[in-house]
């Protein structure tokens, strides 16, 4: 295997390019978002996304903040050619809703607010809770790794170049244009 | 951070190696032999270590406590004692002049004044108590995964160091290339190809 340190920064891309194509999926097909959580209601991007474009030596990043906000500025971004770095998420399955950040270079989860669990008012409470809590984080994070597997089976196919780099080109273009 | 807040952040590692057996022993000898000790009154300046989840402030791994259903769990320890910079330079400043009235000399050298920076400092740290920050872990032995719930590049790297030193065992970050590469089943040829990827430009 490769080094760490090496792997880490060499790689990083693969996290950029998911969330952008994530950003893509939650647009344009849902049904890959139903087949990483067939009990998935919703995903959607949340209060925060974070795009960066490294083209042309040039570093430029954008933060676009705020429940309600326009991502106006993420299209103009991304027909730049900036990919997302940062993607917040609300995540609603059966009855209930997640919200977390994902970051692209590492996938590592901040952020993460599970459906509330009952109160811890002894031992036994605080083991329960434990466990609960537990299969609520897993539940979140096996979301993300579906998401993640279907992106890179997707990354790892000829197809890819074909087939989707032009359907998510398309889109950002049909974004601008909506 | 403590799993049980109501906003984590998590960072997953593949753990890489088998415990020795019995594993509960192992366990018990590398939390204990590793735990965090106290640094007040001490002129540590930080110290790391493992606590235990229900109580981070007075570790205690007796009785399989660290064990809870199917999971290991238990938390990284970082004190740090913190000077403010004002305090340092205040006595530093009350040291010298004590100095200069001692010897009645009008100035003292660079090195003069850095001994006593460094003496002020160490005496300082000796008074002060250390800040705990406890970071929880859970570990699930049986599938070689650990969730670790500080995404701080600090904090995860003395847990990766600590947790070598205790269990022998190596943990393994999961990040873009090594969650395709050790978490998702690939194919040998996939990983072949996984490796060979370049970035592209989805407006090119």
């Amino acid at each position: 295997m490769l080094d760490v340190a090496v792997s880490y920064n060499r790689y990083k891309f693969l996290g950029y390019e998911f969330l952008t194509w994530l950003w893509f999926v939650m647009e344009k097909r849902q049904e890959m978002l139903r087949k990483a959580d067939p009990d998935l209601l919703s995903l959607e991007i949340g209060n925060r996304i974070m795009l960066e474009n490294h083209r042309n030596n040039s570093e430029e990043s954008i933060t676009i903040l705020g429940d309600q906000a326009g991502l106006e500025e993420g299209t103009l971004s991304l027909r730049k050619g900036a990919l997302v770095t940062e993607l917040n998420l609300v995540y609603k399955s059966g009855s209930h809703e997640w919200r977390f950040s994902i970051k692209g270079e590492s996938l590592h989860l901040s952020g993460l607010k599970t459906p509330q669990t009952g109160p811890v008012e002894n031992k036994e409470d605080l083991e329960g809770a434990l466990l609960e809590k537990v299969f609520l984080y897993e539940k979140a994070l096996a979301l993300v790794r579906n998401l993640y597997k279907q992106f890179i089976r997707l990354r790892l196919e000829p197809k890819w170049g074909k087939e989707s780099v032009p359907q998510i080109r398309k889109w950002i273009l049909s974004r601008q244009n909506s | 951070m403590s799993l049980l807040s109501s906003s984590v952040s998590i960072t997953r590692y593949k753990v890489s190696g088998e415990l020795q057996k019995p594993v509960t022993d192992t366990l018990y000898n590398g939390l204990t032999r590793h735990a965090v000790r106290p640094i007040d009154d001490e002129p540590v300046e930080k110290t790391a270590g493992w606590t235990s989840f229900k109580n981070p402030y007075l570790p205690d791994f007796e009785g399989s406590s660290f064990v809870i259903g199917p999971y290991l769990v238990f938390s990284l320890r970082l004190d740090k004692k913190t000077i403010p910079a004002n305090v340092i330079r205040k006595n530093v400043a009350i040291e010298i002049a004590k100095q200069l009235k001692h010897s009645g000399r009008k100035f003292l050298s660079t090195n003069e004044k850095k001994n006593i920076r460094d003496h002020v400092a160490a005496a300082l740290i000796r008074r002060i108590p250390a800040t705990p920050n406890a970071y929880d872990l859970i570990w699930n032995l049986e599938e070689s995964w650990l969730w670790f719930f500080s995404n701080l590049k600090a904090a995860n790297e003395v847990l990766e160091t600590l947790f070598l030193k205790s269990f022998n065992l190596t943990l393994l970050h999961l990040f873009p290339y090594t969650t395709a590469d050790l978490d998702l089943g690939l194919e040998d040829t996939e990983k072949d190809r996984l490796a060979q990827l370049e970035p592209i430009s989805f407006m090119e």
